[in-house]
């Protein structure tokens, strides 16, 4: 079939042209900052050997786990949104809609607040990802199976809403003003000055999340067909929804619990894919998740790059452009929301 | 009759408090066309569902000799090609890929990557509902009887010994109603059991070897379409009366008025 393998050969070239562009945004990354160097100088700084000493330490101590959070964060929030989208059926599913950052948010903030640990400690990601895990489940159970997507959307706000209110409840109720500072502007969702130690923290947690995610991809495929008709064809559809939950609170739970919530990549990621690589909720996993860190990349060479008396927040950013593209999508599935046909 | 294939013994199901199948007992043979009936609400969808094992029932069902509660998930999958109402499809994959799912309980996850085996029984199965011409179309952009053969030609492609079809020939024109009901009628003679939901007594009593009549989730008839569909049969649980003639040594019977 000539067609068919011309579909192949699509997604082929747009993973591989993902792949270089994640790879370049990286190396810009690796050189914006206020010592600027060329993708070729940061080139020679990470491999050539030698060459400038101070070079070295601002490319590889400084801004190297920037750079691999950037890239790690990015890309499993572009694959948990497009897991999340192919669990749910639904185009405008995505983590952040759901609440499940706001949540972990929640549980690193109750461990700062109640001096539980420090931010550097393991607890955190653990509580972030608890929470993450309580929120996305909660909002399936209250949606109940087979929710249309107004009811997934406000489930979704309501959980967020509660998650966002108790966090600042724990904020309110912190003693050390300075305790407050931190969190709140921790909240924010930003990759500044974050250390190996981060890296060593978020990143064993998002790779469990990722293999989690990718190890359900042909699960979700045969779900296009519906519940029913993929539990006919040998899907266990219950342990489905869970492990697929589960991954998500893996992955967006260690994320936050090292940059706070940064929104909006989950669900602008897979639809910057689907008309490269169709709809096949399977084959949309890896290049969502390259596009995601390609975005957040972008996202955080940007707010080094645009003038401002202050630092911006990365997660600012991304919520300031996620925003409009999510009320853009509910402009296109209008008829859907109004409670037509899907 | 043949030996049964699939039985079930006093089959009975609740959903949400109310028993609405109740001591359900069937034996059924393979190679024959079940055509099961009844008013809206009898029971017919849940019917299936319980057969396929999508829903909680009490009461033995055996498949093949092997008790259905005793199969894997994905056993059962390999023994039932289950077409629900509606041919649902999310997302616009192309036809092709939507067929290549009937493999899915035989191992064949990813429709890019198929067996010479499980390429032969998608092959066979768009060529028996003439939908190879769809291969690369998204399900989604196909008119209603074009989806609907791509949605059978995914339940032939599981190449199970039982196809449950729940009302396969709803909201088709005349011609992709008869089309569909062959395509059934030639499964059930290469040697498959299929039992077809349906609203449409002449279809029924055209292509059944059995009909089933059901009403408010009981059995109250089984037999050839002759018996089956009996005038009493017909006023007492359908309220209707029929007209009766016959054609190319089939019986043709169609609902007249309300009694």
């Amino acid at each position: 079939m000539v067609t068919e393998s011309a579909a192949a050969k699509r997604r082929t070239s747009t993973i591989i042209a993902m792949v270089l562009l994640v790879v370049l945004l990286a190396l810009i990354s690796l050189g914006v900052g206020p010592v600027r160097m060329s993708p070729l100088t940061v080139l020679k700084t990470l491999f050539g050997g030698g060459g400038n000493d101070v070079y070295r330490v601002i490319v590889q101590e400084i801004r190297l786990p920037r750079t691999i959070l950037a890239v790690a964060i990015g890309a499993i929030l572009g694959l948990s949104g497009a897991a999340l989208q192919g669990l749910l059926r639904n185009p405008l599913a995505s983590p952040s809609l759901f609440g499940a950052p706001q949540a972990a948010a929640f549980g690193a903030v109750l461990v700062i607040a109640l001096g539980l640990a420090d931010v550097r400690s393991y607890v955190l990601p653990g509580a972030a990802i608890i929470m993450a895990f309580l929120s996305v489940f909660a909002l399936l159970v209250v949606a109940g199976r087979n929710a249309g997507l107004l009811i997934l959307i406000l489930a979704g706000l309501a959980i967020s809403s509660l998650a966002g209110s108790a966090t600042a409840l724990a904020m309110n109720l912190s003693s050390n003003p300075f305790v407050a500072l931190e969190i709140a502007f921790w909240l924010l969702g930003s990759l500044e000055d974050r250390s190996f130690r981060h890296v060593m923290l978020a990143l064993p947690f998002i790779t469990i999340g990722a293999i989690i995610l990718m190890s359900q991809r042909n699960a979700l495929r045969a779900l296009s067909l519906g519940e029913e008709t993929a539990q006919s064809l040998g899907v266990h559809v219950g342990s489905l929804r869970l492990i697929v939950i589960l991954g998500v609170a893996f992955g967006v739970g260690g994320a936050v619990a090292v940059t706070g919530t940064i929104g909006f990549i989950g669900l602008i990621a897979p639809h910057l894919m689907r008309p490269l690589v169709g709809y096949d909720p399977a084959r949309l996993l890896v290049p969502s998740a390259l596009a995601g860190a390609a975005l957040l990349l972008a996202a955080d060479i940007a707010v080094r790059i645009i003038p401002s008396t202050s630092d911006i927040k990365v997660g600012v950013l991304t919520s300031l452009i996620g925003v409009p593209f999510f009320l853009y999508l509910i402009m296109r599935e209008r008829r859907a929301l109004g409670g037509g046909v899907g | 009759m043949m030996d049964a294939f699939l039985t079930a013994h006093k089959l009975s199901v609740t959903l949400a408090g109310r028993e609405v199948l109740h001591d359900i007992s069937l034996a059924l043979p393979r190679q024959h066309l079940v055509a099961l009936v009844g008013p809206n609400g009898a029971g017919k969808t849940t019917l299936l569902r319980a057969l396929a094992g999508l829903l909680p029932a009490r009461g033995a069902i055996h498949i093949g000799g092997d008790a259905l509660s005793a199969l894997s998930l994905r056993e059962r999958a390999k023994r039932f090609g289950y077409l629900p109402q509606g041919h649902m499809v999310h997302w616009p994959l192309p036809a092709r890929d939507i067929v290549a799912l009937g493999r899915y309980p035989h191992g064949a996850t990813d429709p890019a990557r198929l067996s010479p085996t499980d390429e032969a029984a998608v092959e066979r199965a768009m060529l028996a509902t003439d939908v190879t011409q769809f291969s690369t179309r998204p399900a989604t952009e196909l008119s209603g009887g074009e989806r609907s053969r791509v949605a059978l030609a995914r339940v032939l492609a599981v190449e199970a010994p039982v196809i449950l079809a729940d009302e396969p020939t709803a909201a088709l024109d005349p011609r992709f109603q008869i089309e569909v009901m062959k395509n059934l009628r030639a499964a059930a003679d290469s040697g498959i059991l299929a039992i077809v939901v349906t609203h449409d007594l002449g279809l029924a009593a055209r292509y059944a070897d059995v009909v089933m009549v059901m009403q408010d989730g009981r059995l109250v008839a089984q037999g050839a379409p002759a018996e089956a569909l009996s005038d009493d049969i017909l006023a007492n649980v359908f309220r209707v009366t029929a007209y009766r003639t016959g054609h190319e040594h089939r019986m043709i019977i169609v609902p007249w008025a309300g009694v």
